[in-house]
């Protein structure tokens, strides 16, 4: 390596503690959360200032949290709409990337127009929402996974990796006797495995995350997502449901450490697996970015 | 003109059209050979038609005064007057205003920050240190937007963690989240916090693709690290730069309710309340469904003509476009 200046090397060394200072911003949020939620709550409402670990140590507040029947039905919805929500998420779109792939049909021009259209314009919420009604979904699981089954720039996204499948491995396979559903199974979606990676992960987050449908079409809280308990428990602050049979006092100490574990249960499963995954969201990232 | 069209018939369907079809029999010779493929496409088709084309349709009510008994054809027409009635009502300006503003200090701050971050993050040696803080700078991003709320609510509260280090230098309490001079800069810097590193990948990508001879040549002619970044490295992630630019101008007029419906509350909707959340306030809450269709698709149509102009101005100063 060519000699560094001396600039330079202040240089690299300013860049190197803003990128740790940066670190430190983004993941410090979260490590005050994780301490708060395991601290004893009656010293943890006498403290001020920042927590560089936790004060005491005990799980109460997770006791809480788990014996609330809101977050424990929360938690089971949020699974059953992650992994419904994905799989009608990823059959929809791969059929319609596979369409959208054939070079030799006769409308595909026009379905492409009309698909793509469809991101620069659209009716808006209340159309969607007086639709959703008269389909008789409003209040129903499928109010949550049907009207978002596709998302059109994963769409597009994934025919760009189905074009690059080569087409004289389809050609053979015809001859085979292939029909176009074994194509598409047997062939080119086992071919597109990056990237059907990526869209199970970046469907699967969403569905996790995603609370603002619930909030319109569910009216039911028996079928409330986490998203939506959560919102409940942290932004309307209502932990007093929670604590229950906590004596008067500690009730305000406890409710707040509740609100801390609250954030930790419903967001460790993403933080756990998130290193495993990162480089698959980084590589769906590009391949849209390739496309443009 | 004939041979024209012809001759692009025939580079499409080589094998096909060799003979002179008509319309017709190209399209029932083409139904009946991918009839599977078509089959195949059909939910695809049934989904944009009922839920994307579907509410276009139901747009109509914009013009009309619907009442779900009489249905969107059945209830009467009444011309323009609910764009009318949100155009000369009291909270048309402030919603523009509170809309445009929260976009555009996103685009002064939010946007440079992203490149910034990727031309830093660029200019780290070390690999494994770079990937490091990479991957931490990334994770906010998929932290779910109620999450990212609460937390706000709870540091930024009268109590809370930021007022707690405040109080150390003795600057009174501040209630952040009800006073509204706060909102949009909160509004804004947790969404810098959030997006940056997600935002930087896609300049880091660019620049990644830059011809790495070029930095061998001016390393060669003495430039500094500092000249290469200005005469090397930024002329190359321009496009994708403009392109960002463009996308981000066509969004001038959106602010996704998500966000601002966890944060806002009746003493800062001064600052904080902008089209969409009004929409969902007046049209789900309210129900004035005639009223606050008319408001989304003013906000639609302006939407797009902002992105196909961004894009038409961007081809003709540059050979940057979306399409």
């Amino acid at each position: 390596m060519i000699a560094q200046t001396n600039g330079e090397k202040v240089f690299g060394v300013i860049n190197t503690l803003l990128m740790l200072l940066l670190c430190f911003v983004t993941l410090y949020p979260f490590l005050y959360v994780l301490f708060a939620s395991l601290s004893d709550a009656a010293s943890f409402i006498q403290h001020r200032g920042i927590l560089l670990r936790p004060l005491g140590f005990n799980f109460e507040a997770y006791k809480a949290v788990f014996k609330n029947p809101m977050i424990t039905s929360g938690y089971r919805n949020t699974l059953f709409y992650v992994a419904a929500g994905t799989a009608i998420n990823l059959f929809m779109t791969a059929l319609g990337a596979y369409v959208l792939s054939r070079r030799n049909l006769y409308f595909k021009n026009l379905m492409m127009f009309a698909i793509v259209l469809t991101m620069v314009f659209s009716g808006g919420l209340i159309p969607t929402y007086i639709l959703v009604g008269k389909l008789g979904m409003m209040n129903t699981p499928w109010a949550l996974l049907i009207p978002g089954a596709i998302s059109t720039f994963n769409l597009i996204i994934m025919r760009t990796a189905f074009q690059g499948v080569p087409v004289s491995l389809e050609e053979s396979a015809k001859i085979d006797g292939a029909g176009e559903m074994t194509i598409l199974f047997r062939i080119v979606i086992p071919l597109s495995m990056p990237v059907i990676a990526v869209m199970i992960l970046w469907y699967a987050v969403g569905h996790w995350n995603s609370y603002f449908p619930a909030l319109v079409y569910l009216r039911d809280r028996t079928m409330y997502p986490l998203q939506l308990v959560l919102r409940e428990i942290l932004i309307a602050n209502s932990t007093d449901s929670m604590s229950t049979g906590v004596a008067a006092d500690d009730k305000y100490a406890i409710g707040e450490t509740i609100k801390y574990a609250t954030i930790i249960v419903s967001t460790l499963p993403i933080i756990c697996l998130y290193p495993f995954l990162q480089k698959y969201f980084v590589k769906g990232v590009l391949i849209g970015a390739i496309k443009e | 003109m004939w041979q024209v069209t012809d001759k692009k018939l025939m580079k499409k369907r080589p094998l096909r059209s060799r003979t002179d079809l008509t319309t017709g029999q190209t399209i029932r010779k083409d139904l009946r050979r991918n009839w599977i493929i078509y089959l195949m496409a059909l939910p695809v088709i049934a989904y944009y038609l009922i839920f994307h084309y579907g509410p276009m349709y139901g747009l109509l009510i914009a013009f009309k005064d619907y009442s779900p008994a009489q249905g969107i054809w059945g209830s009467p027409w009444v011309g323009f007057k609910h764009f009318d009635s949100f155009f000369n009502g009291i909270y048309f300006w402030r919603l523009i205003r509170n809309t445009v503003l929260i976009n555009f200090y996103d685009l002064l701050f939010g946007f440079p920050a992203a490149i910034l971050l990727a031309l830093l993050l660029n200019e780290i040696r070390k690999m494994a240190f770079k990937r490091f803080v990479q991957t931490i700078s990334y994770l906010p991003h998929f932290i779910s937007i109620v999450v990212v709320a609460g937390m706000m609510f709870d540091f930024l509260s009268r109590d809370g963690l930021i007022n707690q280090l405040l109080g150390f230098i003795a600057v009174d309490p501040i209630d952040f989240l009800k006073e509204a001079g706060w909102f949009r800069f909160i509004f804004v810097s947790s969404g810098i916090w959030q997006g940056i590193g997600w935002g930087s990948i896609i300049y880091l990508a660019s620049i990644a693709n830059i011809d790495p001879t070029l930095y061998e040549a001016a390393k060669i002619d003495g430039a500094s690290r500092w000249r290469q970044t200005f005469h090397i490295t930024i002329p190359g992630i321009m496009p994708t730069i403009v392109i960002m630019l463009i996308l981000n101008m066509g969004h001038m007029l959106s602010v996704g309710s998500e966000k601002v419906l966890l944060l806002y509350n009746p003493l800062t909707y001064e600052t904080a309340d902008v089209i969409s959340t009004y929409v969902y306030r007046k049209g789900i809450l309210e129900a004035s469904y005639s009223f606050t269709a008319a408001v989304g698709l003013f906000n639609s149509v302006i939407s797009l003509i902002l992105i196909v102009s961004a894009n038409a101005i961007s081809k003709r100063v540059s050979e940057n476009k979306l399409w």
